[in-house]
């Protein structure tokens, strides 16, 4: 477009003032603070100086990585699950149906609705006392005491040490898989048909198909839901939040939470800075492969 | 086509189609069920909650939506939300679809590094931004109000917007713009130049051409961006409940203060859920397919 050259930046800065307002100055200052010690209720001005003892205290802080392998440990549930259900789901269901659209709309509802609610939800269905969960379970135990021994008892879900992280998983399965579904799905209804009906003319079955055609087309597309996914792990913190506050004893309490808990619950700004900037540089790390893969900015392909 | 396989003769019953309906059925029974529980406890008694029995059948009560929509703080606490979702996606629009022209139709040097940084920093959380906004918030004072900004509303007796919501604003339509941004250049780039190129031949200049021919054909694109601003902007939790005060609260803040270890009011705390997935919801089922769209977009078209 013939245009005078400072058109194109009258255009941009609207956009590029609130995006260095509301993100570029935090994330700067969050380099800033964590070098400082500061607590809420002080002066802004009375931070104290600390150089890289923030730095150093987290190398030496056991309970921040073991913050780390926590999210670790549930990334590695949510996502395996997630791949394995969506993708087997999007193959079976590949084909296309009469009222599809109808189920369409009810699997985009989790990925509507508001994190906060999700926990709420899933708060009042694994309540110990109250839960939808334990009822059933407790009524079929008893119906058939056999399975008793099989875990048809009441569990305290949110708060047994060894049930918390698998709770926080589930209801993390619930809201996601139909995101990794839609895509795989998308993508597979987006091959190219010539090539499918080649290798079916080939006497390819659906087995041969799947593994040797239409996986291997699908490999970037895969890849890019993977990494949204782990993305999302990092980001992750409201459900945790309202289901477990990262307990019992921590058991939950991945990065993101720590992250919350130490400005919010400890105060200890300066050092929730210093996970903060961890938090920042993993996702942006993430972020970058994520380009590598596809770039929507770059000039039509 | 894949269903080659499993097409037989016409009169045999076709059990592949068969079994996906029934895998499908399950699949949306699996989905919805939570979502159904919540909606159907929000209208129980608290005695019928906390029974010994799973009362499907129950006569449904309006006492928990009365206590709800009685107390003014909902009220109060609705428009906060309102003011801030619908603002932020307003100014989401409105500054991104300007950016993303630029991006897509004029060439400038830098343009590369602008587009590329914020691509890099989209995935950015809002608790990351909450931790060191918190600091500058409270010394600058901005949690209270600042002066000019006070707009006074009908409802109850708060005052809008002061600065918490107009910070809400400004740090939803931060964390939207990346993705807005580049959904509205992937649209754009099918919109062909011809028209563009008609009004500048007109002696349009580059704004008369951006409002006049572009703004109007790109609702398409708005519509599935100002659905994505508003669900975060609706949604988000975090950054709200650091930084609004009593009179500013959006309903995920209200929502989660049902939250505590002495007895949980179930009932008030799931009409409350419901309120708050009604408008998204509502949404999804007019724009099922623009979403799925949106969602899939960064992936599929690559």
């Amino acid at each position: 477009m013939r245009s005078n050259k400072i058109v194109p930046y009258i255009f941009l800065l609207p956009a590029a003032l609130i995006i260095i307002v509301g993100l570029f100055i935090p994330l700067w200052n969050s380099i800033i603070l964590s070098f400082y010690d500061w607590s809420f209720g002080q002066a802004w001005s009375d931070k104290e100086f600390l150089g890289f003892e923030n730095f150093v205290r987290l190398w030496n802080d056991e309970e921040s990585w073991r913050s780390v392998r926590i999210t670790f440990v549930f990334g590695f549930w949510v996502v395996l699950l997630e791949m394995l259900i969506g993708l087997g789901l999007a193959l079976l269901l590949e084909k296309p149906l009469v009222g599809s659209t109808f189920f369409r709309t009810i699997f985009v509802m989790p990925l509507m609705i508001a994190p906060i609610v999700v926990g709420l939800i899933w708060r009042y269905l694994l309540d110990a006392r109250n839960g939808v969960v334990n009822y059933y379970l407790e009524n079929i135990g008893e119906a058939v005491p056999f399975l008793q021994n099989l875990g048809f008892v009441r569990h305290s879900w949110l708060s047994d040490p060894n049930l918390a992280m698998f709770s926080i998983v589930i209801s993390d399965v619930w809201q996601w898989t139909p995101f990794i579904f839609m895509i795989i799905l998308a993508g597979l209804q987006g091959l190219p048909s010539d090539v499918i009906e080649a290798s079916f003319i080939d006497g390819a079955n659906w087995w041969q198909m799947t593994m040797q055609v239409k996986l291997p087309m699908m490999t970037s597309i895969i890849l890019i839901a993977l990494l949204m996914r782990i993305i999302d792990v990092f980001r992750a913190l409201e459900v945790i939040y309202i289901l477990t506050n990262g307990g019992p004893g921590g058991n939950t309490r991945v990065l993101s939470l720590h992250m919350f808990q130490t400005a919010f619950q400890a105060r200890d700004f300066g050092y929730a800075a210093m996970l903060a900037l961890l938090l920042s540089v993993i996702l942006i790390i993430l972020s970058v492969i994520l380009m590598l893969f596809n770039n929507p900015l770059k000039e039509d392909s | 086509m894949s269903n080659i396989a499993y097409s037989k003769p016409k009169r045999k019953i076709p059990w592949a189609d068969v079994g996906r309906y029934v895998v499908l059925v399950v699949l949306a029974v699996v989905t919805l069920l939570p979502i159904l529980i919540m909606v159907a406890t929000s209208f129980k008694l608290q005695v019928d909650i906390l029974s010994k029995d799973m009362n499907w059948i129950f006569k449904p009560t309006w006492s928990n939506y009365d206590k709800i929509l009685n107390d003014s703080k909902f009220l109060i606490y609705m428009s906060s939300s309102l003011v801030i979702a619908i603002s932020a996606t307003l100014l989401t629009l409105i500054t991104g679809a300007m950016a993303a022209f630029a991006l897509a139709r004029m060439k400038f040097p830098g343009r590369k590094i602008i587009a590329q940084s914020t691509l890099i920093i989209r995935m950015i959380p809002p608790a990351v931004l909450a931790v060191t906004v918190v600091g500058f918030w409270i010394t600058w004072g901005l949690g209270d109000a600042i002066p000019g900004f006070r707009v006074r509303f009908p409802v109850g007796r708060a005052e809008f917007f002061d600065g918490s919501q107009l910070g809400l604003i400004i740090f939803y339509t931060a964390l939207n713009l990346p993705f807005t941004i580049w959904l509205l250049f992937g649209f754009l780039q099918q919109v062909p130049r011809e028209l563009e190129e008609a009004a500048i031949v007109d002696g349009a200049n580059a704004f008369q051409t951006f409002f006049q021919v572009i703004f109007p054909i790109m609702s398409s694109g708005f519509a599935v961006s100002a659905i994505f601003t508003f669900r975060i902007a609706w949604n988000e939790f975090i950054l709200a409940f650091m930084l609004s005060n009593r009179f500013t609260k959006t309903l995920p803040v209200y929502a989660s203060e049902f939250i505590s270890d002495e007895g949980v009011v179930w009932g008030q705390m799931m009409g409350v859920g419901t309120l708050i997935v009604i408008p998204p919801l509502i949404l999804t089922f007019f724009a099922a397919k623009q979403i799925i769209g949106g969602m899939t977009a960064g992936a599929v078209k690559g």
